[in-house]
């Protein structure tokens, strides 16, 4: 493995594409200067992304890894980091270290599962790396839903994506809901935990939520109530994160890092950490 | 075991410093112990222990990771490390020594961190036994004896003499070097002042201290306790307490724009201030209560489970003495050690 100087020093990304996703998210393409991806990772992990002089955050590689080309990230502005990478163009170098945390188990765990994705928001951005993951592998996994909902139409990412793409591959089916009726929205209207209620989903499915906590902790009683074992639904946990080795002490839930025991956790692990997250 | 007259030690200092700088514990201007570089002439301080302890040589307060160089749409990134140096500390106590173990445990594991690696290789640490462990001392708590300091080298005085014992081959290469200035001595030499240490020890207030009731596995049992409003309702968050800690490891990493370039540095941070965990949808620590109850349980409970039952605090006794309200780990071990209340 790798030593800190090493990951603690990144790497240089060049941005070769930004596409505009919705009013406050943009999706970056990064690769090396010699046109490779930095590194290679796994559905779920994650990369800490610099503007220096400006600060360093950690971001979901959004994009899956049998995408050998490219990497992706989908970034909201929220900050100082978010807020310069929306002013950068083609061209920009950034800087880029990773991976870091632990993976979903696309290769075991979920091997042969019915998949169940629901996602609110910008929690589309790591759930798209499996789910693509799991799409280019499919006939290693049973049925795909994947229900995914935001503010309104113009807050959904990916969506070209999602609806040329995903929805048109079979044994895929998607859901889509926004927030509050809309012109031009003819699908659904409601908030993801109700939707997922609606459409009842039946317990032979292993499901993965990400999104703002206040989705996932709804999302999580819904699925319960269904009959969904907790050992069957996979999360993701978002705290602030400095190093993204373990060793800055800021990102722990009781005696766990998020940044390296995490980000993915099954939710029944999340029973045994104190209610700090 | 070898042995000098404490008349001699400024010549063993003086040949010390020949190959490799060396730092000692002296009196600064406010009164209290820093650690400083030994010149000619340079007074050792008599005081216990210093003020901010020795994790510095190591895990320096604020130091350079990288350095970047901006151009355009373009960035370069300049590695800033330099090659370390050899250095020796003399006088760690034993509560000290004990801190830079639980800090390799941080530091040491993969991935290691090599800032903090190169300094640790690079530097001797002489260990100095405690003739007079104060009333702020709990050390035997955790299990560290004051009388057998660890350290590559161990040592001990008396009013007139000073003992060496190497404990690893680093430590033995530097005791051969001092070879002209030491004489071999029985083992046992420095048993008398040993006895002297025990009866101090005997009679410290915090004696009693135990850590029944802490350690891992014990977060479902402390982590909801009613204690803790009570027990940081008067906390500042000011950070003293993680500041003079010798096993607080927290860090922040910061960008400074020099003019022409950017400088990117780590500094100590701390759990106790209130933007620590802050992020855009909110903050997971949000009152003193959630902050203050993380130090302690990171040291009691966290820590330990994840280490093999070490704690991460040795008992130096810095936070009772630093901390403006007069709260600590000792005050929370004591309202909330041994059985959960019922
Ligand atoms: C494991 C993980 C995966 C993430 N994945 C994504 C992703 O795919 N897309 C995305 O847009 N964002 C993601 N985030 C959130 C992203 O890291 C923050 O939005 C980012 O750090 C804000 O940086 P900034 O410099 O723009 O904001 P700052 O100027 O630093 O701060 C703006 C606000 O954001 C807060 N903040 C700082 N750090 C974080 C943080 N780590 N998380 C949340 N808020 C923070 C600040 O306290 C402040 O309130 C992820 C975070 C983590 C920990
Ligand atoms: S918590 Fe207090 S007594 Fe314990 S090691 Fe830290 S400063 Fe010393
Ligand atoms: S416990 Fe004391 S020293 Fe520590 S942050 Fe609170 S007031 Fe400051
Ligand atoms: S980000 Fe530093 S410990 Fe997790």
């Amino acid at each position: 493995m790798n030593n800190v100087a090493e990951t603690l020093i990144p790497k240089i990304g060049v941005i070769t594409d930004v596409r505009i996703d919705t009013p406050d998210i943009k999706t970056f393409r990064v690769v090396t200067r010699d046109g490779k991806k930095a590194f290679d990772h796994r559905p779920g992990q994650c990369a800490m992304l610099s503007v220096p002089g400006v600060g360093e955050a950690m971001f979901s590689i959004t994009s899956s890894p049998t995408n050998e080309e490219y990497m992706e990230f989908s970034i909201k502005k929220c900050g100082c980091v978010t807020e310069w990478l929306h002013q950068a163009e083609v061209g920009q170098e950034i800087t880029i270290r990773g991976p870091y945390g632990n993976p979903f188990p696309v290769d075991d765990v979920f091997a042969g599962k019915n998949m169940l994705f629901i996602a609110g928001g910008v929690g589309l951005a790591p759930l798209r790396s499996v789910i693509n993951y799991c799409r280019h592998y499919r006939d290693r996994y049973g049925s795909i839903d994947i229900v995914y909902g935001s503010r309104s139409k113009d807050d959904l990412l990916d969506y070209k994506e999602i609806i040329d793409e995903w929805a048109t591959d079979s044994g895929v089916n998607v859901h889509l809901t926004i927030d509050n009726a809309q012109e031009g929205w003819d699908g659904h209207v409601g908030f993801v935990p109700n939707y997922v209620k609606e459409l009842g989903f039946s317990t032979d499915k292993t499901a993965v939520l990400c999104g703002p906590p206040i989705m996932i902790k709804f999302t999580l009683e819904g699925l319960c109530a269904m009959g969904f074992d907790k050992t069957q639904i996979y999360t993701t946990l978002e705290l602030r994160m400095k190093c993204g080795v373990g060793k800055c002490g800021r990102c722990n839930v009781g005696s766990k890092y998020v940044c390296k025991d995490g980000p993915v956790f099954r939710c029944d692990e999340l029973d045994e950490l104190p209610d700090e997250y | 075991m070898r042995k000098c007259s404490l008349d001699k030690l400024d010549l063993v200092f003086a040949e010390i410093a020949k190959n490799a700088e060396l730092y000692l514990p002296v009196d600064g201007s406010d009164g209290g112990a820093v650690y400083q570089k030994w010149t000619e002439g340079t007074k050792r301080s008599e005081k216990l222990n210093t003020v901010k302890s020795p994790k510095d040589f190591f895990f320096p307060q604020t130091e350079d990771l990288m350095a970047f160089k901006t151009e355009g749409k373009s960035i370069d990134v300049i590695d800033t490390r330099k090659a370390a140096e050899d250095f020796v500390v003399f006088g760690v106590r034993a509560c000290d020594v004990k801190a830079f173990d639980v800090l390799d445990r941080v530091f040491m594991v993969e991935p290691q961190d090599s800032y903090y690696t190169t300094k640790r290789e690079h530097g001797v640490i002489i260990a100095l036994a405690c003739n007079k462990p104060s009333e702020t001392c709990f050390c035997k708590t955790f299990g560290i004896d004051p009388k057998e300091p660890m350290g590559d080298i161990s040592a001990w005085e008396t009013d007139s003499e000073i003992f060496f014992k190497a404990n690893n081959e680093k430590g033995e290469a530097l005791l051969s070097k001092l070879s002209g200035l030491l004489a071999d001595c029985a083992d046992d030499a420095a048993d008398a002042q040993k006895e002297k240490i025990d009866a101090i020890m005997d009679k410290l207030p915090l004696k009693g201290l135990t850590t029944e009731g802490f350690g891992g596995g014990k977060t479902e049992e402390l982590f909801n306790r009613p204690e803790w409003a009570e027990l940081s309702e008067s906390c500042l968050g000011c950070g003293t307490c993680t500041f003079v800690c010798p096993t607080c490891q927290c860090y922040d990493i910061k960008d400074f724009n020099t003019g022409n370039g950017v400088l990117r540095y780590r500094c100590w941070d701390s759990c106790m201030y209130s933007d620590f965990t802050k992020m855009a949808h909110g903050n997971n620590r949000l009152t003193q209560k959630e902050r203050f109850r993380q130090r302690f349980m990171h040291k009691l409970v966290y820590y330990p489970e994840n280490n093999d039952g070490l704690f991460s605090c040795v008992g130096c006794g810095r936070c009772l003495a630093k901390c403006p309200i007069s709260m600590n780990i000792a005050k929370v071990m004591k309202k909330m050690g041994g059985k959960a209340s019922e």
